[in-house]
């Protein structure tokens, strides 16, 4: 593997409120080369998104990283003051969220969003600026720029607005992006094209991108590997297909069964019972026991980190190789 | 789903239209000499629903599907078209005989179990509201015991009564709407998105306990849905919605072996490929178009890549076809590609 353009270590993040301390993100650890696409996936309250918004330092209060650290380019940005932290995203760092509106303000025109972007990443000035907007979306596939880039964000659809807030993370050049559900408000056919056009994106600029998601659907198409999250934790990560075709986590296993897929006729669907524990209920050991099919003695008083298991790393003891 | 030994018809919809006014108030119309504006959210539908059946509503997000429901319910009057009920007409919501029809026999599951729960009340004075309101019991013992029984059809428990509902996963909840909806004893059930807010593992247990719950109690389900998959997984028939009517209905088996509308295979299309075959994608252009100024004549004809003049000056009507039947001249005109099955 190249060097890493991003390392996760041990990172765990919490909250504090009335009833003490609760642990979302626990000590959860991967890495992603340049170039790459990472699916993250999970059931809501997974932590998928305080992973996304730690590396972006978008983290809220009261939610703080309460351990473990961030290295981008080799470089701790998890501890980072504020003014720096935000250069940092824009210029190298890019997001994109579930709802376009968010990286959008009613007031201003669209080129107005990218003009001002680029010129506070770039050296460049208003005309420059305005040329590779234009050029930005043109390349995010918005016909006719040049009227485009003067209108407001409310005269454009819901996936020509998520195309521009993609040119808007683009348009420094930045080498890792978050996208936190980019698709999930989106129709069908609309989501296939936003999709599409990530992968162009990562490809022609050689960007990493992080794509958070709770559709595995969205993982097959776009992503070369694949983290499952499970109540704070990765419980496993490896390549895209292995993890698909060929889980090695129980939970990843329930979770694939019971999708249901066009020309694979049953009558009922394979299901997982109960339901994620809460944060102020997590169990000891393996936090997935309670649903767990194949639990067993020790997985009730150990908690499994990941392992190797075939091509892809599980948080199951199933693969401990001393068992 | 269920053995069907003589078809009976449940649900008979004819020539349904709805039709909302959009307009700007009229006095600002008038300064501003706007005219008046007309949204064909559905726009001449037909089909019908067997007896313990499940048909599903499929199709992007504003293309009517959730106007159906409502109308099928008694929320929303019709514009134009018939809507029967066990052979009851239901169109006319000042008809007394329509409501009666309405409140014995039919019920609705909505998407967000969030927002359709009261949160200061307990689960089980939820689940009780329709038997209290339509008195079908009164005695409070009584209501008490076919509460639990509710509780019980939907796997939860008697404790579970004396909760409220933010002491519940979205699962739950859900299951606690299915109870409320089965309390009064309805035979036809209309499910807008019931699963879409629901995370996958989730959604799989409320997708048995209907299949279950239709097997035991021989429900007829009206299902909606933008999942193509999940439609597959449950559905008896299916219609495919585009802005405001119908492109195919046909039997499940029939329609995703062999689809025939543009449209449907455009959908088929977009499903990503969890079977990691590799195959490659038709790149699907264009959004669904405003639905206060849709395309004339056949309405997909600016994202189809079959149209032609005809398309774009004359409507089509329903061509039959093996298991159901299309809307689409090319189908009728049997011009259209043969269907290349996606390998699974
Ligand atoms: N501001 C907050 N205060 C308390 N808990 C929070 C806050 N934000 C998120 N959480 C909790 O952290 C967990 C993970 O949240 P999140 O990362 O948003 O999940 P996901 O994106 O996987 O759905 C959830 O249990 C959520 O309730
Ligand atoms: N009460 C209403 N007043 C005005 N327009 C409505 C109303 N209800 C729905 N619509 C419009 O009708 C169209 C169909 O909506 P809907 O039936 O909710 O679609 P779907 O459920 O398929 O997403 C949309 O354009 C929607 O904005
Ligand atoms: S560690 Fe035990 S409980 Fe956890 S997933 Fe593996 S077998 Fe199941
Ligand atoms: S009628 Fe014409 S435009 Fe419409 S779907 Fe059929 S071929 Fe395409
Ligand atoms: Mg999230
Ligand atoms: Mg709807």
């Amino acid at each position: 593997m190249t060097e890493a353009l991003l390392k996760v270590e041990n990172l765990s993040i919490a909250f504090k409120s009335r009833h003490g301390e609760l642990t979302a993100v626990d000590n959860i650890s991967f890495e992603m080369a340049p170039g790459e696409i990472l699916g993250v996936v999970g059931e809501s309250g997974a932590g998928k998104s305080l992973t996304g918004s730690a590396l972006t330092g978008l983290l809220e209060k009261p939610g703080f990283i309460k351990s473990g650290q961030i290295l981008f380019e080799n470089r701790r940005i998890d501890n980072l003051p504020y003014e720096q932290m935000r250069r940092l995203r824009g210029l190298k760092i890019g997001a994109i969220f579930q709802d376009p509106l968010t990286s959008l303000n009613p007031l201003y025109t669209v080129g107005f969003h990218l003009v001002e972007t680029i010129m506070t990443h770039l050296p460049m000035n208003q005309a420059k600026a305005k040329d590779h907007a234009i050029r930005l979306l043109t390349e995010v596939g918005i016909p006719a720029p040049e009227k485009r880039f003067e209108q407001y964000p409310h005269q454009f659809s819901g996936g020509m607005r998520q195309r521009v807030v993609i040119a808007l993370a683009i348009c420094a050049n930045p080498k890792l992006i978050i996208a936190d559900e980019p698709t999930t408000a989106l129709d069908v056919s609309v989501q296939a094209q936003i999709l599409r056009l990530l992968k162009t994106m990562s490809k022609e600029h050689g960007a990493a991108i992080m794509l958070i998601t709770h559709d595995m659907g969205v993982i097959a198409e776009t992503a070369d590997r694949v983290s499952v999250m499970y109540a704070g934790r990765i419980a496993e990560i490896g390549p895209v297909a292995s993890v698909i075709k060929n889980p090695q986590h129980p939970y990843t296993q329930g979770l694939m069964a019971a999708i249901p897929i066009i020309g694979h006729q049953a009558e009922r669907l394979a299901q997982i019972d109960g339901a994620m524990p809460r944060l102020n209920a997590i169990p000891t050991g393996c936090s997935f026991n309670p649903r767990c099919p194949k639990v067993f003695e020790r997985c009730y008083h150990d908690r499994p980190d990941l392992m190797t298991a075939q091509d892809s790393l599980a948080a199951c003891w199933l693969h401990d190789k001393t068992r | 789903m269920t053995n069907k030994i003589i078809p009976t018809t449940e649900v008979d919809v004819q020539n349904l239209v709805k039709y909302f006014d959009v307009s700007a108030p009229w006095l600002s119309r008038v300064f501003s000499g706007q005219p008046k504006q007309i949204l064909k959210a559905v726009d001449g539908i037909s089909f019908k629903i067997q007896k313990g059946e499940t048909f599903s509503l499929v199709g992007e997000s504003g293309c009517g599907k959730s106007t159906i429901a409502r109308l099928l319910v008694g929320l929303y009057e019709p514009t134009d078209g018939k809507i029967k009920i066990k052979g009851h007409d239901i169109s006319n919501l000042d008809s007394p005989k329509a409501l009666r029809t309405l409140r014995k026999n039919v019920q609705m599951i909505f998407q967000d179990p969030f927002a359709s729960l009261n949160p200061r009340w307990h689960v089980k004075d939820i689940i009780a509201e329709p038997i209290r309101a339509h008195k079908t019991l009164s005695d409070n013992h009584a209501i008490d015991k076919r509460v639990n029984e509710l509780l019980d059809l939907v796997s939860l428990t008697k404790v579970d009564g004396d909760k409220f509902p933010h002491e519940f996963s979205g699962g739950q909840r859900q299951r606690i709407s299915i109870a409320r909806a089965l309390a009064s004893k309805p035979e036809f059930i209309v499910c807008d998105e019931p699963t879409s807010a629901l995370d996958v593992s989730v959604q799989a247990q409320i997708l048995n306990l209907m299949v279950d719950l239709q097997k035991e109690l021989g429900l007829t389900y009206l299902f909606i849905s933008h999942n193509l998959a999940v439609v597959y997984h449950i559905s008896d028939h299916v219609g495919v919605m585009y802005l405001g009517r119908l492109a195919e209905v046909r039997d499940s088996k029939s329609l995703f072996s062999n689809p025939l509308h543009p449209y449907t295979r455009l959908l088929l299309d977009t499903i990503p490929d969890l079977d990691m075959s590799g195959r490659d994608r038709m790149p699907v252009a264009g959004e669904v178009p405003n639905p206060i100024d849709p395309p004339k004549a056949c309405r997909f004809h600016p994202r189809c890549p079959f149209a032609n003049e005809r398309c774009k000056t004359e409507m089509p009507l329903p061509t039959p076809v093996p298991g159901g039947y299309v809307e689409c001249h090319g189908v009728q005109e049997n011009r259209l590609p043969a269907y290349v099955p996606i390998v699974r």
